[in-house]
């Protein structure tokens, strides 16, 4: 399967198995979602279970936090992260903080699902990645799923949680793995991570995956710049430890700090900018945790702190070769 | 040719501003103008007289007349006298509090006590009521007792929402009554989701749910519009109109001077009512409730009232308002009236009245000596300090476990 059916077949999974999961969002009911995420549920489930909304993206967070303290486990899709923020209030004012306000007495178990990154010639607002506009809310889990594999036993976990997750999908991985090579098109094919059951399955949130093992540095990402870590590993020839972290709140502490220890060098990639990005709670996180495991200064390469461009996004997003000058510096000292 | 600067821009005003003359026009309306439309078969646009217009049920007389008039047994608007009686004590009691620093904060309902009791009161028990700060009264119709509520407004070891919020924040599961936010104007399009899951379940529920004339013009407001509209929402959203908000007055926040016809273009039946007449702010919800329960959707209604007092206990109205507007607001006094009425049908006088109030304010005095033993403001008992880390989720993840060691010096 790829990225796209992968997610298909967790709704569908769910859908079946729990009549309380209610999908809807711009244009996922009768068409299936402008990525295809939900072709054919709607036939299959009906459109009571599967349907379209108003351009509301404030309005589809509202009604999904309603119908999540009235019993359902609504899943919704904000059809471009760029276009979360009319919902901003409704999820860090409301969604996330209900629980806590109310002494417990309402919550709310909504997935917000929205696909994210750059790397389609999406411009300024078809292209950013803003996990850590919500990695700060208290109340929030945050996932980032990077395969086709993780992404279904990721979203079943997240609709099962009875909190909230905003659920990001790197949208350049839909239909293939992404190794920083815009040029190249691989599709998932006969990728190890395409192996992705039809049935029922999950990953728990908050463990990372160590996508290759190694020894001299830990290379932490997630998301579509997991696959061009993977490429930049092999391009260093060095032995790196790759760690897709994919779930950013709660994270996964222990791979984390265990891998640094072995290695005591550390690059963590992300393409969101740099400043206030998650790589900076990760390297300051590690710091405090690692620091006189550390043999040299963390490094970070990430998004470089502009709006994100449209012809030029090559040069904006972290590419091999800048991952891999990174590994060299952290390996030098 | 261009205009000067200072006159190139529509700045609205406020009628009337300290030291100006309060002076209301009265409504032209009286309760026999409107009748009442078929709620299982009205349109929109069959609501448009009742939107522009205003529905009332007790007259200049103080006597029930036209269609709307619920034909109320004494006994129950007896005790909707008692709700909104108890209201009223109860608000200043807290008051009271506030201004002697045992609690942080406080909002009164005061002038516009009859709005979430007489709507609640029409209502079923298993329907939700998803309120704003102005509609704790709700609670005292859906049977909460007084000491749980006070242990809230003061934050202490019995607060059922454990210090988190400021006072008048409620949360009352048992009541269905839904915790109140203070981002104005987000519980709106939150009910209309409430609503869409009753629906989906195929429950006879209704949800209700009010938003203030100041907030109505947040986006939440018409994304609720909107959204109950294309889904047909078993929803009563009410817009609350009570003149001001802080020293906004609604002039900022409609152009066209009411708020009940906006609903008309979104396809919903809407109704003006007099917000301070019981027996007509009972009906027109009655009237909702059935038609939502019909499966004809959403209802939108414009409660027209006063906010007598101050938004809360930081804003002296004085510096905006005229001191004595509210006493001529032509809607009166909502306990008043209902009050005239009982006495006008042989069912209450004032020796009744005085009993009334001297038995709650011993209750509410009583209730507030007890919550003050489970912790008041400045000494606590306050929640534990562990409980800042618990319910941001639903189990306590590392990253917070670790905090919450770390402050309790573990």
């Amino acid at each position: 399967m790829n990225m796209i059916q992968a997610l298909n077949s967790a709704l569908d999974n769910m859908l079946e198995r729990d009549s309380n999961v209610i999908i809807y969002g711009e244009d996922v009911g009768y068409f299936g979602g402008v990525f295809r995420t939900t072709d054919g549920l709607q036939e299959k489930h009906g459109k009571h279970r599967v349907f379209d909304t108003p351009l509301a993206e404030g309005g589809i967070a509202a009604t999904a936090f309603g119908m999540g303290l009235n019993g359902l486990r609504p899943v919704v899709e904000m059809q471009f992260a760029d276009y979360i923020f009319p919902a901003y209030d409704q999820i860090v004012n409301e969604l996330a903080k209900v629980r806590h306000r109310s002494g417990g007495e309402y919550w709310s178990p909504v997935t917000i699902r929205t696909p994210a990154g750059g790397g389609i010639r999406g411009g300024h607002h078809h292209s950013q990645s803003p996990e850590s506009q919500f990695t700060h809310t208290p109340g929030l889990n945050v996932v980032y799923c990077s395969t086709p594999y993780n992404a279904k036993g990721l979203l079943i976990s997240s609709i099962e949680s009875n909190d909230p997750v905003i659920f990001f999908e790197p949208k350049r991985c839909y239909r293939g793995p992404f190794y920083g090579n815009p040029h190249e098109v691989p599709t998932w094919g006969n990728h190890p991570e395409a192996e992705v059951p039809e049935s029922y399955y999950k990953i728990p949130l908050g463990e990372a995956r160590i996508v290759m093992e190694g020894n001299d540095c830990t290379v932490i990402s997630w998301g579509a710049m997991v696959h061009v870590c993977e490429q930049a590993i092999k391009d260093s020839g060095k032995s790196c430890e790759l760690i897709d972290l994919q779930s950013l709140i709660p994270w996964d502490k222990e791979t984390v700090v265990n891998s640094i220890k072995k290695t005591g060098r550390c690059v963590i990639v992300h393409e969101a900018p740099k400043t206030s990005g998650y790589g900076a709670e990760m390297s300051a996180s590690i710091q405090e945790r690692c620091f006189y495991h550390l043999e040299s200064p963390i490094k970070r390469v990430t998004g470089w702190d502009t709006p994100f461009p449209h012809t030029t996004e090559w040069d904006y997003m972290p590419g091999p070769v800048r991952i891999v000058k990174a590994i060299s510096e952290v390996m030098e000292d | 040719m261009t205009k000067k600067i200072d006159e190139s821009l529509n700045i609205p005003t406020a009628p009337f501003r300290p030291g100006d003359e309060a002076s209301f026009d009265l409504w032209p309306w009286t309760p026999e103008d409107f009748a009442k439309p078929d709620p299982k078969k009205c349109t929109a646009d069959d609501t448009i007289m009742i939107a522009k217009g205003l529905v009332r049920v007790l007259d200049d007389d103080n006597k029930a007349c036209g269609e709307w008039d619920p034909k109320l047994k004494p006994e129950f608007m007896i005790s909707g006298l008692e709700y909104m009686v108890r209201l009223r004590i109860f608000d200043d009691r807290m008051m009271k509090m506030q201004r002697t620093g045992k609690l942080s904060f406080y909002m009164r309902s005061f002038g516009e006590e009859c709005v979430a009791i007489a709507q609640t009161m029409a209502l079923n028990e298993e329907d939700w009521i998803f309120p704003t700060y102005r509609q704790p009264g709700a609670q005292f119709v859906r049977g909460r007792d007084m000491v749980s509520m006070i242990c809230h407004c003061i934050g202490n070891v019995e607060d059922n929402i454990k210090g988190r919020q400021m006072p008048v924040h409620y949360s009352y599961r048992d009541g269905r009554f839904i915790s109140v936010s203070s981002p104005v104007g987000t519980q709106f399009s939150q009910a209309v989701g409430v609503a869409m899951a009753s629906q989906y379940k195929g429950l006879d529920e209704v949800t209700i749910t009010w938003i203030g004339d100041g907030a109505s013009a947040e986006g939440d407001y018409h994304y609720a519009l909107n959204f109950a509209s294309i889904f047909k929402a078993p929803v009563i959203l009410n817009v609350v109109n009570n003149q001001w908000a802080i020293s906004t007055h609604a002039n900022f926040a409609t152009g066209v001077g009411e708020f009940a016809s906006r609903g008309i273009p979104y396809g919903i039946p809407s109704i003006r009512v007099d917000g301070n007449d019981f027996l007509a702010l009972f009906s027109v919800t009655k009237w909702a409730r059935e038609r939502a329960s019909a499966g004809m959707g959403p209802t939108h209604i414009e409660v027209l009232t006063y906010r007598s007092g101050a938004h809360s206990s930081s804003d002296d109205p004085s510096r905006y308002r005229p001191s004595d507007e509210h006493l001529k607001w032509p809607g009166g006094d909502p306990i008043e009236r209902l009050k005239r009425h009982l006495i006008e049908i042989g069912e209450w006088d004032e020796d009744l009245h005085n009993q009334l109030e001297e038995r709650i304010d011993g209750e509410v005095m009583d209730a507030y000596k007890e919550a003050v033993k489970y912790g008041d403001l400045a000494n606590g008992p306050y929640p534990e300090a562990d409980t800042i880390f618990t319910e941001v989720y639903e189990e306590l993840p590392w990253h917070l476990r670790e905090q919450m060691d770390e402050m309790m010096g573990d």
